[in-house]
């Protein structure tokens, strides 16, 4: 498995740390509601297809990515750095 | 105050020579780590004294310094520090934090590229780029200095285990040449 890192270029996969589902991205507001924290927190979708997920250029440039992924085919469909997706 | 003997990181290490290839310590002398802060003006100091950020997987060099990509918004300056750099970007002294390790002789890139997943050979890696590449575990920067040179910067704490990495590499390569 190869993961294209917009600043270094395609590398293998040992270069990266998984870290979880892009909802990690969406912090709800300090005042929102517990159910929102709960779902914000602890509930995620399992899709049989498209994927958006974190990873970590841990080996490499310590950059943040949001990896698109497809769970079916293992396609790789985009690698954003999480810096311009959530600016 | 006592007087304190400053070591680099493979102090009293001889330089390995197996083969036609060379491993030995550099001495790459002050290291500014400088990170680009909003509405500072980097671009214009640099430009000042001949150097401009380089671009991703690159180095920029003139006589006096090379400032190496290390990361986003992020490099690594290589001789004595700026003028003015403090207030112009995020500067820290990172000069005895690292400890560097030059590779040289023919066919370098083949001992390199048992430990680094990369293609490291000339046509791929020329003069001037660099990388941010793990050298099996460790997280090491890469610069190819010459048709058949390297320098590499690794943790001062990972600098045995380098050491002996690139060794061993080394010793697997002399050894299958001696076989023939």
């Amino acid at each position: 498995m190869r993961i294209t890192c917009p600043l270094c270029g395609t590398r293998d996969r040992r270069e990266f740390y998984y870290y979880g589902a892009e909802d990690y991205l969406h912090r709800p507001a300090p005042d929102a509601a517990p159910e929102t924290w709960d779902d914000y927190l602890h509930l995620r979708d399992n899709p049989a297809g498209e994927t958006r997920d974190l990873w970590y250029h841990e080996l490499g440039c310590a950059s943040w990515l949001v990896v698109t992924r497809n769970t079916v085919t293992h396609e790789i469909s985009a690698v954003e750095l999480v810096a311009e997706v959530s600016a | 105050m006592a007087s304190l003997i400053a070591r680099s990181p493979l102090a009293g290490q001889a330089p390995l020579v197996l083969g036609r290839l060379r491993l030995a310590e550099g001495r790459p002398g002050p290291i500014t780590s400088l990170a680009r802060l909003k509405d500072r003006p980097l671009d214009a100091l640099l430009e000042a004294a001949g150097l401009s950020f380089p671009a991703p997987n690159s180095m920029v060099s003139t006589e006096t310094h090379r400032l190496v990509w290390t990361g986003r918004d992020q490099a690594f300056l290589f001789g004595p520090p700026l003028e003015g750099l403090g207030a112009a970007c995020a500067a820290t002294d990172q000069s005895d934090g690292w400890a560097s390790l030059l590779l040289e002789g023919p066919g370098a890139e083949e001992a390199l590229m048992r430990l680094v997943p990369l293609d490291l050979r000339l046509t791929a890696f020329p003069q001037g780029r660099t990388a941010r590449a793990p050298l099996n575990h460790m997280q090491a920067i890469l610069m190819r200095t010459g048709p058949e040179a390297f320098t590499v910067l690794v943790f001062r704490s990972m600098a045995q285990s380098a050491w002996h990495e690139i060794g061993t590499a080394m010793r697997s390569l002399a050894a299958r040449a001696a076989i023939g």
